[in-house]
């Protein structure tokens, strides 16, 4: 169980390596990082492509594990979980944001985001009733049965955000969350994670190229070459 | 249940290579049920033989003829329980393309020697006091519209009658049912007694005896021991099971379970192709989907078993259309217009299908699935 002390940190990363091997090529992505991410902070990672943001990201999200290192997220070493415990873990605990939002296509905004919650042993009403205030908490409830194909960018990336908060999880990791959208789409899409992370306590992580975006952030660490620094890098 | 939406949501994706897969997989469960029925067709008479039955022939072939003397040497050789004649009439009724066997034989030991020919005594007794009598299988009966005071003519190819005519004329007495749905219920008995004083030549003379014996453990002692007593004799005789009998006589056409099962071979191997070219699509088209899938929780194995499900769900939908199909076009009647003794597809050939449907499914999702399973989920993502 994640513990939901302010006090504490939530996410300890220790020493983390990562390394990448493409053939006989060793890519050193991180490079024994140590970073500690306090209950209910809102935290933005920026760093030039290739800087490590995204692999950072999946190594505290449990999609990929560190060459070297621990990682703790609310007491519990995750790099230590099988391959099934680690799933359960992000079924409970992580929420996912993408980039190009990553939505089942053939699935209405609805069924994208009661997706996650197929993993629990909730009803078919319950699961259809919390998708219905998750999608009314990001302002889509009239838009629950459009497929996304007939959704705009913005309201795909809200889509995702809802399908990310409707387990009620203690992380919620942003990859680039503004990335695909326009200006005023992005804008509301990081009122929303501020929302989320001040009036529901959410812990997020957000990677980002975007210094406006990173602004709405309560830190800002900056990436380069696989290490951590809290002032950008040119 | 709460994943069928998911599997089925998947097949929706590509409606027309979808729909174009699951029409091959119904095409080759409909040649899979129709082919089915054709091969009981000529089986059946191979599945109901009994075991405790021996056919004993001329030596040299069928054809040749066999005292109607052998029957009671026969009957006391140690082990036969009884013995029982047959003659191969080979007549045309009205056309030759209307086959039927037309056979005499002793009308009270017909039914003692095959129960598995079931006919109401008031049927019987009124054979027995017809001479000129036929008892008809239900098949049969329906076949030509036949009813019972029927005069029925056979123009014979073999026996001709002693007035010099070849027109054969026999009254439908008695209609016989099958016990189980596979006898053969196309035959046409009529009485041997009529049919020998009535032939121009081969008076005394029959085809074959069908012989019961007492241990059906003991049938390859009893067939040599009648093989010996007629040994060196001007008609010796060959006794082999009645199975064994009956299979050469179907594969005087061929090995026709050899035939079809080449043919399903290669229909279900191609139709393999399709289906499992199919998934592998399916699983490449959407690496990314499946890697959002596990990020969210879903475990690797749980990702097998979805793309499995879909397999399922695509040779399910087009296996059970088809095998629904082939029971259809069975059901309107064999393609000879009544020639085979029975056109059915076997209840236990439909669980086959639906065990190949099981296995296809299995055998063109295992390596796609195999494929998701191993999905890393940050690998998958930058792609």
């Amino acid at each position: 169980m994640i513990k939901n002390n302010m006090d504490e940190s939530l996410v300890k990363v220790s020493g983390v390596d990562k390394v990448f091997k493409r053939g006989s090529e060793v890519i050193h992505v991180l490079g024994g990082l140590d970073l500690e991410i306090p209950n209910g902070e809102f935290l933005a990672l920026m760093g030039p492509s290739g800087s490590g943001k995204s692999t950072l990201l999946n190594l505290i999200g449990g999609l990929d594990r560190p060459s070297e290192g621990t990682i703790e997220v609310g007491g519990k070493r995750i790099d230590k979980l099988s391959n099934r415990k680690l799933a359960a873990w992000r079924a409970r605990h992580v929420g996912l944001v993408f980039q190009f939002y990553n939505l089942m296509p053939v699935l209405s905004a609805q069924k994208n985001v009661e997706l996650p919650l197929l993993l629990t042993r909730l009803s078919r009403s319950e699961r259809k009733k919390r998708a219905a205030i998750a999608l009314d908490i990001v302002g889509l409830s009239h838009r629950a049965g459009h497929y996304p194909r007939q959704l705009s960018g913005g309201e795909q990336q809200r889509t995702g955000i809802a399908r990310a908060i409707v387990t009620d999880p203690t992380l919620l990791l942003c990859d680039e969350p503004t990335g695909d959208l326009d200006r005023k789409s992005g804008d509301e899409i990081l009122d929303l994670l501020n929302t989320l992370n001040k009036e529901q306590g959410k812990t997020i992580i957000m990677v980002t190229h975007d210094i406006h975006a990173a602004a709405r952030a309560t830190r800002t660490l900056h990436l380069n070459k696989g290490r951590l620094s809290t002032e950008a890098v040119d | 249940m709460k994943y069928f939406y998911l599997i089925f949501s998947s097949l929706k994706r590509k409606k027309i290579r979808t729909g174009l897969t699951i029409l091959s997989i119904m095409v080759a469960f409909v040649l899979f049920g129709y082919l089915t029925a054709i091969r009981q067709a000529f089986d059946a008479g191979v599945e109901v033989a009994g075991a405790d039955r021996l056919i004993v022939r001329h030596k040299v072939s069928i054809i040749q003829l066999l005292p109607q003397s052998y029957e009671a040497k026969i009957e006391r050789i140690e082990g036969v329980d009884n013995a029982a004649h047959q003659t191969w009439f080979g007549g045309i009724y009205q056309e030759p393309k209307n086959f039927f066997a037309q056979i005499p034989m002793e009308p009270e030991e017909l039914f003692d020697m095959f129960p598995e020919y079931v006919i109401s005594d008031e049927h019987k007794a009124a054979w027995l006091e017809t001479r000129s009598g036929v008892v008809v299988g239900r098949g049969l009966v329906e076949r030509f519209g036949w009813k019972l005071g029927d005069r029925i003519p056979v123009n014979a190819t073999i026996w001709g009658k002693k007035d010099g005519g070849r027109s054969w004329e026999f009254d439908l007495v008695g209609i016989y049912e099958g016990a189980e749905k596979g006898t053969d219920t196309s035959q046409f008995f009529f009485r041997y007694d009529f049919f020998d004083e009535t032939r121009a030549n081969g008076t005394g003379l029959v085809g074959w005896y069908t012989v019961r014996v007492t241990n059906p453990d003991k049938a390859a002692e009893v067939a040599a021991a009648i093989d010996a007593e007629f040994a060196n004799s001007s008609k010796e005789t060959k006794s082999e099971p009645e199975g064994a009998f009956i299979q050469g006589f179907v594969n005087q056409m061929g090995n026709i379970g050899f035939i079809i099962m080449s043919i399903m071979t290669a229909v279900f191997f191609t139709i393999l192709l399709v289906a499992g070219n199919t998934m592998a699509y399916t699983v490449r088209e959407r690496t990314n989907e499946l890697a959002v899938l596990k990020a969210i929780g879903f475990t690797d194995r749980g990702v097998l078993a979805l793309v499995l499900g879909e397999s399922l769900a695509l040779t399910f939908v087009g296996g059970v259309i088809g095998l629904g199909l082939a029971w259809l076009l069975v059901s309107m009647g064999d393609p000879t217009n009544g020639s085979f003794p029975v056109f059915y597809i076997p209840n236990r050939d439909i669980v086959l299908g639906l065990g190949l449907i099981v296995t296809m499914a299995f055998v063109a999702g295992i390596l796609p699935a195999l494929q998701a399973q191993k999905l890393q989920i940050a690998d998958a993502l930058r792609r």
